[in-house]
């Protein structure tokens, strides 16, 4: 057993620490380490100058132009990615619709897609939930009925994260009614800009606009966008859960907001010393910095597992469970730092819209919206409960 | 970044897991040790003798088989599964590298060679009353007499002291109360005139013993090595012996883990297996993440407590210990609540790991004392 980086895996972090130095924009880091809102063209052009470096998709199979990385590599470079204040990757594409398409789809779909994925010529969005169907995600109803070379969907999705960005969006939808819900589900790619198609925005209670409605009025969609089997898609669905999620624990991005929670409590008096040397406050501080650090090494061995053959199963449930836990917990931290400074709201500061705030410290305005918005990771990608029942099912059978 | 363990390690712990299996019978063998006179087996310990566990972590020169922080780890962890009550933390984990670090060559060649094989057992009488964890704080004095020491003071629940064959005590020399500094250590045979021991039982049914020094009188070889300022090694050694009891702590919690899985499989009510209800299941999720978070821990402290860097070393021992005293906590007290009425009985293994799991986390420091530790290192 070492747990420590090989010199050669010290010199990659050094070449990720460098490039990053280099390329990401002055502006677009600060926005991302402050907590403010970018814009579409700023997520693009970052995105390709990733891919100019061959560092967009480094996952994937190097055939299709992934980096040809292992998972100690990747690992290094999300930590690195992340601590250098760039922004995530919109991994609808890349992280979820992709790897559907390499191990089920079509070879007309790979070079149709993968390319413009890898370049961001595309960006995505994902069709899962509907407004009956969240965690019990088999009970979708968005209708898809063929009809010659196309097919007519019908319905509604929601929650769906960046569909105001998105050019194409990959659905769950429901091609059959007949036995379990599970079986009549299937897999389609649909361009977001068919007739048909609205885009609805939801605002949000931290004020900005993330999630939207997708409606569906006889949208016409070619046969050919099916991925796969038509009534397979659930199959589809669940090899995505297992798939490329060693992210999504988050640990680079915790540990960077764990800094600058210190740098905040430093920088915040009681009584005439910082916050952070306030017990009461520190102590929470130095629990939370535990845990990540036991939730870091945990990435690790189910990293470890992964790279010595083992898929990657529902330990990944763990993982986005004390991920996200820690995750809001930082948030919380963040705006009780601010004191009454947690109160005034100012939406278009924090949206990018505004250049200066009103009052308070400079790093102030985006905690408490973080706070409410933050809620989410908890809910999204399969609820927290849901991953327990994952863990309960699969792990501990019972 | 490597997880896996070598062969040789694999080895050693199913050679471990042989003989607890063989001569630990929870029903059986430690029944009765537990519920012996003087709470540990003579034949166990020669037993551990003989397959080489108490010359892990020992020179080679002095009768030692070697071997890393992993491997301690190793074994300990396999001793919390086994629920063993030997005193191995107490003999080979603080005794052995008090000598080893702060002890002479002499001392090293005359007394490792002994505890490698089984024949002398050995205690660390440090913690004072009124000094809760502080290593710092030692009121025991001794002062030198003509060719030898005299030791006076009074050292409470000294771990495995009631069976020691001698007790290693620190004494102040001089300096202030809580200052750490002149910081002796002596080898004190437990039969001196003067050496009072209350033994008595921990709540573990482990044991351990107040130690009361009226005028004890040394010769001077008595001191170990000849460094009156032994504060940095004691450090060192608690720090090695808490990362220890860390993988102690993951054996027992993943064993507790797993039988109130197995219970839970089992036990019906309301015609069905009491496991298919979501409120359990999801409190046992918890558990297992619980038992995983701190073998990270584990791992991540046993390769620290090698560290030459003393900051580091500190700060990660101190995480791991909060870490498994709280999550040590959670699923100890999940467990026995799973188990229902039987879990606090005294009859099921649950109640038991129950205990050592409470006694641990109030060893060598607790969650508390570990977050204060961790907190006023450099990171902060």
């Amino acid at each position: 057993m070492d747990l420590n980086y090989s010199p050669e895996e010290n010199a990659f972090r050094q070449d990720v620490r460098n490039f990053l130095r280099e390329a990401l924009p002055e502006t677009l880091r600060h926005k991302v380490l402050a907590g403010i809102h970018h814009s579409r063209e700023e997520q693009v052009a970052w995105q390709k100058v990733l891919h100019k470096q061959g560092w967009f998709a480094p996952s994937w199979p190097k055939e299709y132009g992934g980096a040809g990385w292992n998972a100690v590599q990747r690992y290094i470079f999300e930590e690195e990615y992340d601590d250098a204040g760039a922004p995530r990757v919109v991994p609808f594409g890349p992280m979820m619709c992709a790897p559907v398409i390499m191990a089920f789809g079509s070879d007309w779909h790979k070079q149709r897609f993968l390319p413009k994925m890898l370049n961001t010529d595309e960006l995505w969005c994902q069709g899962y939930s509907e407004p009956g169907s969240g965690s019990d995600l088999a009970s979708l109803k968005t209708k898809a009925e063929r009809q010659g070379d196309h097919y007519i969907v019908n319905g509604q999705k929601t929650w769906t994260t960046l569909a105001q960005w998105a050019d194409w969006i990959f659905c769950l939808v429901r091609t059959s009614s007949e036995g379990k819900a599970q079986e009549g589900i299937s897999f389609l790619l649909i361009d977001m800009k068919s007739p048909g198609i609205e885009v609805r925005a939801i605002k949000l209670m931290d004020g900005a606009h993330e999630v939207n409605e997708v409606w569906f009025d006889n949208v016409k969609v070619p046969a050919e966008n099916l991925v796969g089997q038509e009534n397979k898609g659930w199959t589809y669905a669940k090899f995505l859960l297992g798939h490329e999620r060693s992210g999504i624990a988050a640990v680079g991005r915790s540990k960077r907001e764990l800094a600058f929670v210190k740098e905040v409590a430093r920088q915040e008096q009681l009584d005439g010393k910082p916050l952070l040397d306030h017990p009461r406050y520190r102590d929470k501080v130095a629990q939370l910095e535990i845990d990540l650090m036991a939730l870091e090494v945990t990435s690790l061995r189910v990293l470890s597992a992964e790279s010595r053959g083992k898929a990657p199963g529902a330990e990944v449930s763990f993982l986005k469970i004390k991920g996200t836990e820690i995750q809001q917990a930082l948030t919380e931290l963040q705006m009780e730092a601010l004191g009454p400074y947690a109160l005034p709201f100012f939406p278009d500061f924090v949206n990018g819209l505004a250049h200066a705030k009103i009052v308070g410290p400079d790093y102030g305005p985006p905690f408490t919206p973080r706070y409410m918005n933050y809620r989410k990771t908890s809910i999204y990608g399969g609820s927290n409960e849901i991953q327990r029942n994952i863990v309960a099912q699969h792990i501990l059978a019972l | 970044m490597d997880f896996n363990f070598s062969s040789e390690q694999e080895q050693l712990r199913d050679t471990i897991n042989r003989l607890i299996e063989r001569e630990y019978e929870f029903n059986k063998q430690r029944h009765a040790i537990i519920n012996s006179a003087e709470g540990f087996s003579a034949t166990v310990w020669s037993s551990m003798a003989e397959i080489g566990m108490l010359g892990l972590g020992i020179a080679e020169a002095h009768g030692g088989f070697g071997g890393n922080a992993i491997d301690t780890m190793i074994v300990m962890e396999a001793l919390g599964r086994g629920l063993v009550v030997e005193p191995y933390l107490a003999t080979v984990v603080l005794g052995a590298n008090l000598i080893q670090l702060a002890g002479s060559d002499a001392q090293k060649t005359s007394l490792l060679p002994q505890l490698v094989e089984g024949k002398l057992k050995l205690a660390f009488a440090h913690s004072e009353a009124g000094a809760r964890y502080d290593l710092k704080r030692v009121a025991t004095v001794t002062r030198k007499v003509g060719d030898g020491y005299i030791l006076s003071g009074e050292k409470i629940v000294v771990l495995h002291g009631n069976i020691a064959d001698k007790i290693i005590v620190s004494a102040a020399t001089a300096g202030a109360l809580n200052d750490g500094q002149g910081m002796a250590l002596f080898l004190v045979d437990a039969k001196t005139p003067g050496v009072n021991l209350t033994g008595y039982r921990t709540i573990d049914n482990q044991r351990a013993a107040n130690l009361h020094l009226d005028n004890v009188r040394v010769n001077a070889d008595a001191m170990l090595g000849s460094s009156e300022d032994n504060l940095a090694v004691v450090e060192q050694v608690m720090d090695i012996a808490t990362a220890a009891l860390v993988a102690e702590s993951v054996g027992a919690m993943e064993a507790l883990q797993k039988s109130t899985l197995e219970y839970l499989k089992t036990r019906r009510q309301f015609g069905v297996p009491i496991g298919k209800f979501q409120a359990l299941q999801h409190r046992m999720v918890d558990m297992l993440m619980s038992v995983e978070q701190s073998r990270s821990m584990a791992y991540l402290a046993a390769v620290k407590v090698q560290s030459s860097d003393v900051a580091e070393r500190q700060r990660v021992v101190s995480a791991a210990k909060n870490a498994v005293g709280r999550y040590g906590r959670l699923v100890a007290q999940e467990a026995v609540q799973m188990h229902g009425g039987m879990g606090i009985t005294d009859e099921l293994s649950a109640s038991h790991y129950f205990r050592r799991l409470t006694a641990i986390d109030a060893t060598f420091g607790d969650a508390d004392h570990h977050l204060s530790r961790f907190a006023a290192g450099s990171t902060f």
